[in-house]
């Protein structure tokens, strides 16, 4: 292996973390993203794990940040549009370093920093209030125009999006102004898992050829397996490189990924595990971990 | 609390969304995060004097009002101070959970111009003709209500919405209406003004409505009463104080409106005056229904929006509530 590994996040450089090493992380996350749905005992299970190697890969080796400074005026955004999926980046932002991990277990408890869904002012780091969907690109817009108007040309805006809230007319709103204004410092990445609330996402609203359709709005689209950390880095490297247009990252997910009786299942879309479920998530996940580590040594 | 500064005649015309049109030009001259963007409505909101002044700091959204208004809050967050506009049917009408969700809940200030408000939009007819507005923008935390009674009052509140850190709602109106207030006269968004005074009825109006609330105490002072005229140009946050003061004073309170009178002004009153100082009331504005296409001035008459309506109303009020006490 060639990988470079350092622990430490700096700051402001690129952050050298060996897959293998980012491929536990993730699995680490996951991990905690079961043990705080079962504890907070409601919220979202499938998209959080689906999600997990995105998240992995952009806090991790991808966006500019400093988990000590959140507010730090260089860094890079990141919009969570389908809020619903925040245990996710709770989670990896507690392994970042954003907050202690212990904070975790207090997952849609009263009182707490970490809302069932994303709030901006109760957590710093947290970048919008996100929950009603459709509306992370418009403000990703909104961003870009801003730090085209200043001058602004070494920050990326990424948002994260479902691929049900693309039912959503606003996103297509979006989609629309992002291509007129050429916003190019704008990574969108659908999760691409083809499940949603009421069922299959080609049953309750037919979104294919997805691909198709942001190519038509004038968007350049990336198709990529969503849970390889290596393709997520890759293809955010390449949208970095393509200056005429926004890109999309289709990012095709399992949904549950890593809890074989939660994967592909969309029941698993809106549903916290109880404790016997978490208990055998655990398990499983944990032997994963062990079987990727026996891979790499 | 005294008379302010007024018009002497109430003969020159213009519309509120002229006033704005000049504010935010202004506002673009002295700062240059004022920012703005418009939902294929430029001219008809008047933005584009300052559209043409600052290209590089005007957005063109198109026919998008929910874009519109959570473009507006990513630019807010990066420090912007966006106006955003659009005919008030469509903004906050078609988008007011992006309104709630990304500028309220999230804290984002921004400034949502709503133009074209209330009946005298005329001829377009009723799917245009905003009268729920100030109900969906007032039920909002942290959202800033305000509806100038003229177009010198709208480029003041212009101006003043640039250095206030909260997000807010500037209702406008198409049609021109008296110009009643001069450069002299003073406004603060969260203050209320006593415009006419007097000491049997309190007319609490805001809008375009004030000019006719100013008309009907002139002319009931000719039969005798005389009207306390409060101007309300925030609806939200509500100067409870100077009401209450005016309230007390009088014991008779008529609110009007261009907007339904369920969640508008006249609500806002009742409330705080059901709580503190129950006061006989009557609300005037749409009395739930909708509007249909006129001539501004014919619909104001046909829904009894006029000076002379107010008259009546006072005197009724005065009225009732005298026979109540015997």
């Amino acid at each position: 292996m060639l990988w470079v590994i350092i622990l430490s996040n700096m700051a402001g450089t690129k952050k050298n973390y060996s897959l293998d090493a980012l491929q536990k992380k993730a699995n680490e996350i996951r991990i905690d993203i079961i043990k705080m749905l079962e504890h907070a005992g409601s919220g979202h299970s499938a998209g959080p794990l689906g999600l997990a190697d995105i998240f992995t890969a952009l806090y991790f080796q991808v966006m500019k940040n400093d988990p000590k400074n959140p507010d730090w005026e260089d860094r890079d955004i990141l919009l969570l549009s389908n809020g619903h999926c925040v245990p996710v980046r709770y989670a990896t932002m507690a392994h970042a370093g954003y907050f202690d991990k212990k904070e975790l277990m207090t997952l849609r408890q009263f009182g707490s920093r970490l809302q069932g869904h994303p709030e901006r002012l109760k957590l710093p780091g947290m970048e919008t209030t996100s929950g009603p969907l459709g509306c992370g690109l418009s403000q990703a817009c909104g961003m870009s125009l801003a730090m085209r108007m200043d001058k602004i040309h070494h920050r990326w805006v990424y948002v994260v999006m479902g691929d049900g809230e693309q039912d959503e007319g606003n996103v297509w709103e979006a989609a629309m102004l992002a291509a007129k204004y050429k916003l190019n410092n704008i990574i969108a990445i659908t999760d691409r898992n083809n499940i949603q609330i009421d069922g299959p996402t080609e049953t309750v609203m037919p979104l294919d050829d997805l691909k198709a359709k942001w190519e038509a709005f004038g968007w350049h689209v990336i198709d990529i397996n969503g849970n390889d950390i290596e393709a997520v880095i890759e293809a955010c490297d390449m949208a970095k490189a393509i200056v005429e247009k926004p890109v999309m990252i289709i990012a095709h997910t399992i949904p549950g990924k890593g809890v074989g009786f939660m994967e592909y299942d969309f029941h698993w879309h809106g549903s916290p595990p109880n404790h016997d479920q978490a208990v055998e998530a655990l398990k499983e996940l944990r032997t994963l971990g062990g079987k990727i580590r026996s891979e790499h040594e | 609390m005294s008379e302010m500064h007024l018009a002497s005649h109430f003969d020159q015309l213009e519309s509120t969304r002229k006033g704005f049109g000049r504010g935010l030009l202004k506002a673009g001259t002295l700062s240059s995060s004022v920012v703005a963007a418009c939902a294929d409505l430029t001219e008809s909101t008047q933005m584009h004097l300052f559209a043409k002044e600052f290209p590089d700091r005007f957005i063109e959204i198109g026919v998008a009002e929910q874009n519109l208004v959570t473009v507006g809050s990513g630019l807010a967050a990066m420090g912007k101070v966006p106006f955003v506009s659009s005919y008030a049917a469509f903004s906050p009408g078609r988008n007011w959970e992006q309104i709630r969700t990304t500028i309220c809940l999230n804290d984002r200030p921004v400034r949502i111009v709503g133009s074209h408000a209330g009946l005298s939009v005329g001829p377009d007819g009723a799917t245009h003709q905003m009268l729920e507005d100030i109900a969906l923008m007032r039920a909002l935390p942290n959202m800033v209500v305000i509806a100038p009674c003229d177009s010198i009052e709208a480029e003041k509140a212009t101006l003043a919405l640039v250095t206030d850190p909260r997000p807010a709602y500037l209702r406008l109106a198409r049609a021109d209406s008296p110009i009643v207030t001069t450069e002299h006269t003073p406004f603060q968004i969260g203050k209320a003004y006593l415009m006419h005074e007097g000491a049997d009825v309190t007319i609490i109006s805001t809008g375009t409505m004030t000019a006719q609330a100013l008309m009907a105490a002139r002319s009931l002072f000719k039969d005798g009463v005389h009207a306390d005229v409060l101007h309300v140009p925030t609806i939200k946050p509500l100067d409870t104080e100077t009401i209450l003061e005016s309230a007390k004073k009088t014991r008779h309170v008529v609110t009007v409106e261009e907007a339904q009178i369920n969640g508008g002004l006249g609500s806002a009153v009742a409330e705080l005056l059901g709580e503190k100082l129950p006061t006989p009331m009557k609300r005037m504005g749409m009395n739930d229904r909708f509007g249909e296409s006129g001539k501004p001035e014919e619909l104001l008459e046909h829904f009894g929006l006029t000076a002379k309506h107010i008259a009546l109303a006072a005197h009724h009020l005065m009225l009732d509530h005298t026979n109540h006490k015997h």
